[in-house]
């Protein structure tokens, strides 16, 4: 099994076809919908979360291309600007999954990219304003 | 063992001083015990670096020709006071900007002076026959500055309240977002390292104290704003909520943006980060003692503010080194915690101002007069009167 973060792009004529619903059931995948901006008529994107075989999930992104829809791995979404952090530690106290952590002992702050559900809670709480969400 | 400001100042003006951070202390004084920790260290620094509401700068523009007395006065469109002299302001941290809100503030106008960038002042003065211009628009730096100098009148605040929420929906506070249902709590203390929590009753700390204030040397000018030695306090004397604060004053030009960081909390407002750090000197074991006090040792009060009252439910009581584990635990639920106090930070300016000391022969003031101490006065509430009641 494996699960892959997708950053996906939709061509405006493409935005309102039921795409989660043929990788279910066309490609036995299981997708988790970590953040979307899909209106009609407008270009769209959507962080997609995938859960499924290796296989299967080659196969589901090759649909995905055939469908027009512009794929790439999520990189970086959420950027720490270090210049302005002060390390206050504030946004570990909005991060339900725990992805913003203070280290043990030298409470420095640390980021586990993979617990991050993209909620954005840190980006609002941050009073320094050095997170920032890329999408 | 008893030593005087006199001997400890000699031996930091011969380079002899021993000084250390009050983490480096404690742990010493596990390892030799008290009193050999207090015998061999003669110096013990703190530092501090949390948002600090009631902070702000005095500062003087110098005069235009023709001159201007500034009635109304905007920094990068923050107000500002024209209740002074002709070219005299106070910037307060907090103040909102006209155009963009709490995004920028008075304390965002400090921070853009101490990184060297132009700030747009903007003035107008009713015009007299001494004062003929009304109006003016013009761009200053610090180093334009006459005088700039911070004067904040409450920061340091001895402990603080941990604060959760009971209630349904989130809250946005002063001490960050509380999630409804007690889902986090939030606190914010310097803990061991905090300056007033290792001398609790004010024995070395008073006004005079030459300290360091936003990466300048300064000096504790009174006692803060609502300072309460009235606290209840634990068995080792130190205050278990908020309780004693301090004003101080430092040259704005000396100071750096390290340690003066302009902060926005949402949906509440604006308000600046500020490092704070004072050395304590090791008069003598009592005073010792409480600087070898660790975060296990060091207690604050938890507070619900999902009363959104002035008195509001305390719920229990959790140490430092709980808070800073991540999770507490309050009438049996688990719940995750986040500071909003910089502990890298504070360790750096601790770290800095031990430096000073043993560098820059940074020498220290015994109070020119105490702070009011346990048993004095407290803080009063306001009451709300009618002109009929008065």
């Amino acid at each position: 099994m494996a699960r892959r973060r997708l950053d996906l792009t939709f061509p405006p004529r493409q935005a309102t076809k039921a795409i989660t619903y043929h990788l279910v059931r066309d490609f036995d995948l299981v997708p988790n919908i970590l953040r979307a901006q899909i209106q009609p008529a407008q270009e769209g994107r959507m962080l997609l979360e995938l859960t499924g075989s290796a296989e299967q999930f080659e196969a589901g992104v090759a649909f995905l291309r055939a469908e027009g829809i512009g794929v790439r791995e999520a990189a970086s979404d959420i950027c720490l600007d270090d210049e302005r952090c002060v390390v206050c530690g504030l946004c570990t106290a909005v991060c339900r999954p725990g992805a913003l952590t203070l280290a043990e002992g030298t409470a420095e702050l640390v980021f586990d990219k993979d617990k991050c559900v993209y909620c954005e809670a840190c980006v609002v709480a941050c009073p320094r304003r050095a997170v920032t969400l890329r999408f | 063992m008893t030593k005087s400001w006199e001997e400890i100042n000699a031996r930091i003006a011969s380079g002899e001083a021993v000084v250390m951070t009050a983490e480096e202390f404690a742990v010493l004084a596990a390892e030799d015990g008290v009193s050999a920790a207090a015998r061999t260290v003669d110096v013990v620094t703190t530092g501090t670096f949390g948002p600090m509401c009631s902070s702000g700068v005095f500062l003087n523009f110098g005069h235009s020709d023709p001159p201007i007395k500034m009635a109304s006065i905007t920094l990068n469109d923050v107000p500002a006071s024209g209740g002074l002299a002709a070219v005299d302001t106070y910037l307060g941290a907090t103040e909102p900007s006209v155009t963009r809100g709490i995004e920028y503030g008075g304390a965002h106008v400090i921070e853009d002076l101490l990184r060297g960038r132009a700030v747009r002042l903007k003035a107008t003065g009713p015009g007299t026959d001494c004062y003929p211009r009304t109006e003016i628009d013009t761009y200053v730096t610090l180093e334009d500055l006459n005088q700039a100098y911070l004067f904040n009148p409450r920061n340091c605040y001895q402990n603080y309240a941990v604060a959760v929420n009971s209630g349904d929906r989130a809250l946005y506070t002063y001490l960050g977002t509380l999630l409804p249902r007690f889902a986090n709590a939030t606190y914010s203390s310097a803990g061991a390292l905090s300056p007033l929590l290792n001398d609790p009753t004010y024995r070395a700390i008073g006004v005079g104290t030459r300290c360091f204030v936003a990466g300048a040397p300064g000096y504790v000018a009174w006692e803060g704003t609502q300072h309460n030695p009235n606290q209840e306090r634990d068995e080792n004397g130190v205050p278990v909520g908020p309780a004693g604060t301090l004003a101080f004053i430092a040259d704005l030009k000396q100071a750096s943006h390290e340690f003066f960081s302009a902060a926005t909390f949402e949906r509440y407002g604006v308000s600046a980060f500020v490092g704070i750090g004072i050395p304590i000197p090791v008069l003598d074991e009592d005073l010792a003692a409480t600087l070898a006090l660790t975060d296990a040792d060091l207690s604050a009060t938890v507070f619900d503010y999902g009363v959104q009252r002035r008195s509001r439910p305390a719920l229990g009581r959790v140490t430092y080194a709980e808070l800073r584990s991540g999770q507490i635990e309050i009438e049996g639920r688990p719940i995750p915690t986040g500071p909003i106090s910089s502990l890298p930070v504070a360790r750096r300016i601790a770290a800095e101002l031990k430096r000073w000391i043993t560098e820059h022969r940074f020498t220290l003031n015994p109070p020119l007069q105490p702070l009011p101490q346990p048993g004095s006065q407290g803080v009063k509430p306001l009451e709300i009167r009618s002109e009929e009641a008065i």
